[in-house]
């Protein structure tokens, strides 16, 4: 990034992308003093393209375009470390959940892995209502990336030998246990 | 005491020890616990993300059936991400009666609605504050003498909408290992975060997480945890962080119910020690 001379006027800024994922609590981002106590927090850091500390500060000034399409948001593990340390008391995770949303909506997420893992997950969830942790799996590498499957293939088998996971083949065509409320959902959201 | 327990799905599939253990130690102390009827996810870490709304509406929807069958029991999860997901919907809904109608025309479609009155605690909390360490310890047939435990809290049983014990140095376990009679092996990991997901999607990024925490735990004989996704993380990639590290790291993690069980000598099958992937020998 280049070196930022001039004072921000916070006054002047883009206020769209805050408004978006923090709805009624956006002011609380434009509080961010940008101390670093959430990048020195986050136990993922190290593996970002954009530091926490960072992205709130693109947020501010309504960069949604390089903040969704950052690696960053993806990284995040929900540990809340940033959101209880953060001294202006900004709910860090929970708009992070946003900012992932807002990617998902728009179709830009920078890691196909999240993408078909939340994706796989949520397909399951509405199908039968809970988790079914085999198909699951099955739809989540099928998805994403066949070959990585081989890389757990042993964990799976010794899983089956514990008895820790059962076979189940996906039942096909499902149950449809809460296909009407996430419906309902979608509708009263206005989406789709 | 009495409960209505949420297993969450994991407790049907990877984590069925965590609840066969949890529901033995609960008897053992002379609980009176009632499954949730009807009961589905809790939309895990998904949900919000697939949709704001979604993300309260699944939680909602336990909560509301939930509060039908209460009658003054207590609701009772033992997954820190269903946990917290019960725990923010109460929050979040108490502070916006937009959003909490909105949250209930959906639930409409299923004759449901959540009043508001009720939220969830997490078992590491009725262990330790509606039980106990005395009544634990009046119950010990075989104390752990002898035994090193390290004690896992992970994230969301701590934070950020966990009442019972300090957000980023927690402490509830250490009394109730105290009545089991073992060594605690206190570390800087305590809360850390396991990794939650990454594991699976950003699997270089997690194992190092879960690496560190290992590392952290070593000396100990076992990791004690309170979460499904903190122990299948801990338990299951040992190997792959023994790879990372270029060393052997092995440490058996058990559920807090677990070890508890084992001191109050309740019979293996209802422990499930042998369904771990990091093998269990003391
Ligand atoms: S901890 Fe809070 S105030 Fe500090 S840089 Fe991060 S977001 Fe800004
Ligand atoms: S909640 Fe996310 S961004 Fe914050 S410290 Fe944890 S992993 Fe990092």
């Amino acid at each position: 990034m280049a070196a930022i001379t001039e004072a921000l006027d916070l006054g002047q800024l883009d206020r769209s992308l805050a408004q978006r994922v923090s709805p009624g609590r956006w002011e609380k981002i434009l509080s961010c003093i940008q101390c670093g106590t959430c990048s020195a927090s986050c136990p993922a850091a190290h593996a970002m393209d954009i530091s926490p500390r960072q992205m709130w500060r693109m947020v501010q000034l309504g960069m949604t375009e390089e903040v969704l399409r950052s690696k960053s948001i993806w990284l995040c593990s929900l540990c809340y470390t940033c959101h209880v340390r953060c001294p202006r008391g900004i709910p860090l995770t929970e708009t992070i959940v946003r900012l992932k949303e807002l990617a998902m909506e728009r179709g830009i997420v920078s890691s196909p892995q999240s993408e078909a893992f939340y994706r796989a997950f949520a397909e399951v969830m509405r199908r039968y209502g809970r988790l079914r942790e085999v198909e699951f799996m099955a739809r989540y590498f099928l998805a994403s990336n066949p070959l990585a499957a081989l890389g757990f293939a042993r964990l799976g088998l010794t899983m089956l030998a514990r008895g820790k996971i059962r076979p189940e083949l996906p039942r096909l065509g499902g149950e449809g246990r809460l296909d009407r409320l996430f419906a309902r959902v979608a509708e009263l959201e206005e989406k789709r | 005491m009495r409960y209505i327990f949420y297993p969450g799905c994991s407790q049907e599939g990877t984590a069925l020890e965590y609840r066969d253990s949890t529901l033995a130690v609960l008897q053992a102390l002379g609980a009176d616990v009632q499954e949730l009827e009807g009961w589905t996810c809790c939309g895990a870490s998904v949900a919000s993300v697939m949709s704001e709304l979604l993300g309260f509406v699944l939680p909602a929807r336990n909560l509301a059936l939930a509060e039908k069958q209460a009658n003054g029991r207590d609701l009772l999860t033992v997954c820190s991400a269903c946990y917290t997901n019960f725990r923010r919907t109460f929050a979040t809904l108490a502070a916006n009666r937009q959003l909490h109608q909105k949250v209930n025309q959906a639930l409409e479609l299923e004759g449901l609605a959540y009043q508001g009155t009720l939220t969830a605690r997490h078992i590491l909390d009725v262990l330790a504050n509606d039980f106990g360490p005395e009544a634990i310890r009046a119950r010990v047939k075989k104390p752990l003498e002898g035994l090193t435990v390290a004690p896992y809290y992970g994230c969301q049983t701590v934070r950020p909408y966990s009442p019972f014990d300090d957000g980023q140095r927690p402490t509830s376990m250490l009394p109730l290992l105290e009545a089991l009679g073992v060594k605690v092996h206190r570390h800087s990991r305590e809360a850390s975060c396991c990794g939650t997901s990454l594991l699976m999607t950003k699997p270089e990024v997690g194992l190092t997480m879960v690496g560190s925490v290992l590392e952290a735990c070593e000396g100990a004989d076992c990791i004690v945890t309170v979460c499904p996704m903190c122990h299948m993380n801990l338990d299951a990639y040992q190997d792959k962080v023994s790879r990372l590290l270029g060393r052997k790291v092995q440490i058996p993690v058990l559920y807090l119910p677990q070890l508890i069980g084992l001191a109050l000598g309740l019979p293996e099958e209802k422990l499930g020690l042998r369904r771990h992937i990091t093998p269990v020998k003391f």
